[in-house]
């Protein structure tokens, strides 16, 4: 199959996010601007408090008070997410142990999206979702306190994967996880992916992941891009804005002579 | 002295841990033994390992139904497992310190910042209240606070969560211990304020010829920072090697973690998972 026209799935033009009023205004978001092409891993970088998980929540209707433009396969993204927008549109937790509703059943969370949508044939696409998430069948009527968390936020992606959607947000989708867990986690992402042909926006700390997952990526801080470039500029240790360089040294390990050289940037 | 500065920190053998419970017992930690000098040592593994547990047990910190036995836990030449309550009342705090992991939750919110540090120096010996004050000034200043009189009065909602570890390190240093043990002390923190954390903990621990115990799940932070690593598994030590040899380790418990790390700069299409083998609950 020769690959597609590279269509924007995503644009964001000027987007500003605004919390409080007065002396408790926060400006989160502060004129961002990104395009994301059709089937590609786009990685949103930055330290607590730059806004990247913000971003994530104005764009699938979380947080509906920001200002700007946000298009969505070509057609503005509503405020208040409608029923097309989340067949469109779905969004994978930071917290596995969190996002989940403790008193229903696995099998209770992946069929309220579909009768919400009035989708029929609900017990085989439960079950197929399950398979794809590597859940085998018993786990299809547990409670989330009888799972493990990488069993847990497997839910989470079988639930984001019920409605079949083109674009998915993964907020921090491993960072509560034991490495060899989100190891799992990761394969899985990157096979579904590879299988059905999603368009992927994660958001993390953790510059290992963007560059296992990400094909370009931006780094934020304090409510701004600071950067936008490919992986492999962040692979060849390469990128240009101080920091950049500064997040990427301070990945790579501790490094006592390095620590003396930190600025604050603001 | 000099017998004292040859001689370990720490002599742990066959340190175990276990909870007795209406469904079995369960073994947290099986029989540890290792030593420590005065270098940094880091414990791996992941969560469930019994990295924690081996952390509260050297302070004797273990909750009933919780059951400590060891042939030998011995600090600077002290029998720990001898000791009664009031003894180890002494030590920890005072010898023996613990840097917890989110000084959100493990510091007092309702008291000012600088006076658990003050507190924790007047429990461990009689001090005036100006020559305490200037004490919790002088080390505010070591862990590089910049405004120790601001940071002194604040509550610890008012602080950043590194500002609050600075605190808590603080507070852990203030009574000059020989042995200090940090539990996951900056997963909670972004990492250049991590590195920032960690600079102030390592100097500390190199100006004052302290031992140093880093609990942590980061192999490659434990990698870069520590001089010698156990590996934790099942509630055991199923490796141990110097850091700079972490590339090097030959368990295939250890060898799984490794590799099911991403890479920046190496990443790899398929990371590969961990195949869990039940026999390396077992002998060593």
């Amino acid at each position: 199959m020769a690959p597609a026209e590279p269509a924007k799935v995503l644009e964001v033009r000027n987007l500003h996010v605004v919390f409080g009023i007065g002396h408790h205004r926060v400006h989160a978001v502060r004129g961002v601007s990104f395009g994301v092409d059709k089937g590609e891993c786009f990685g949103i970088v930055g330290e607590s408090g730059s806004g990247k998980t913000t971003i994530l929540r104005a764009l699938c209707g979380l947080s509906p008070n920001w200002e700007g433009e946000i298009l969505i396969d070509g057609r503005p993204a509503p405020r208040h997410p409608d029923r097309a927008f989340c067949r469109m549109v779905q969004i994978v937790f930071q917290d596995p142990y969190g996002s989940l509703h403790p008193r229903q059943t696995v099998d209770r969370c992946l069929r309220e999206p579909l009768e919400i949508q009035g989708i029929g044939d609900r017990d085989t696409r439960i079950a197929d979702t399950l398979q794809a998430v590597g859940l085998d069948r018993s786990f299809r009527y547990r409670y989330p306190h009888q799972l493990s968390g990488g069993q847990r936020q497997r839910v989470g992606i079988a639930r984001a994967l019920m409605l079949e959607p083109k674009l998915l947000f993964l907020d921090e989708p491993t960072s509560a996880l034991d490495v060899s867990v989100q190891a799992e986690i990761l394969n899985l992402l990157v096979r579904l992916r590879k299988e059905r042909g999603f368009t992927y926006v994660l958001v993390t700390h953790d510059l290992s992941i963007i560059s296992h997952m990400c094909d370009r990526l931006i780094v934020m801080n304090v409510g701004r891009v600071v950067e936008a470039m490919p992986v492999t500029a962040l692979r060849e240790r390469t990128p240009e804005n101080p920091y950049t360089q500064q997040l990427l040294q301070a990945s790579l390990g501790y490094d006592r002579a390095a620590v003396e050289r930190y600025q604050t940037f603001d | 002295m000099a017998d004292l500065a040859n001689q370990p920190l720490l002599q742990v053998e066959n340190l175990s841990v276990s909870y007795v419970t209406p469904t079995g017992t369960v073994h947290a930690l099986k029989r540890v033994s290792f030593e420590l000098g005065r270098e940094k040592l880091g414990i791996v593994g992941e969560s469930g390992s019994g990295k924690s547990t081996l952390g509260r047990a050297i302070l004797k910190l273990i909750p009933r139904p919780g059951e400590v036995s060891a042939d030998r836990m011995a600090f600077m030449g002290q029998d720990l497992m001898a000791m009664s309550k009031s003894q180890m009342r002494r030590v920890r705090g005072k010898q023996i310190t613990m840097i917890l992991q989110d000084p959100k939750f493990s510091l007092n919110p309702v008291m000012r910042a600088g006076d658990q540090i003050l507190e924790a120096l007047s429990i461990h010996g009689r001090i005036g209240r100006r020559d305490g004050r200037n004490r919790v000034m002088e080390i505010l200043k070591a862990v590089r606070i910049r405004d120790p009189h601001r940071v002194y009065n604040a509550y610890v909602h008012e602080l950043s969560g590194g500002m609050g570890q600075r605190v808590m390190t603080a507070m852990m240093v203030v009574t000059n211990p020989m042995l200090l043990i940090a539990d996951e002390p900056t997963s909670a923190l972004d990492v250049t304020v991590r590195m920032q954390v960690l600079a102030i903990i390592d100097d500390l621990v190199t100006q004052r010829g302290m031992g140093l115990i880093f609990i942590s799940h980061d192999l490659n932070l434990v990698g870069s920072f520590c001089d010698r690593i156990l590996i934790m598994y099942g509630g055991r030590i199923v490796e141990s090697c110097r850091a700079a040899d972490l590339n090097k380790v030959t368990h295939p418990y250890s060898r799984g973690l490794l590799d099911s790390l991403p890479s920046i700069e190496h990443p790899k299409p398929v990371l590969a998972t961990l195949k869990r083998d039940p026999a390396w609950l077992e002998a060593p």
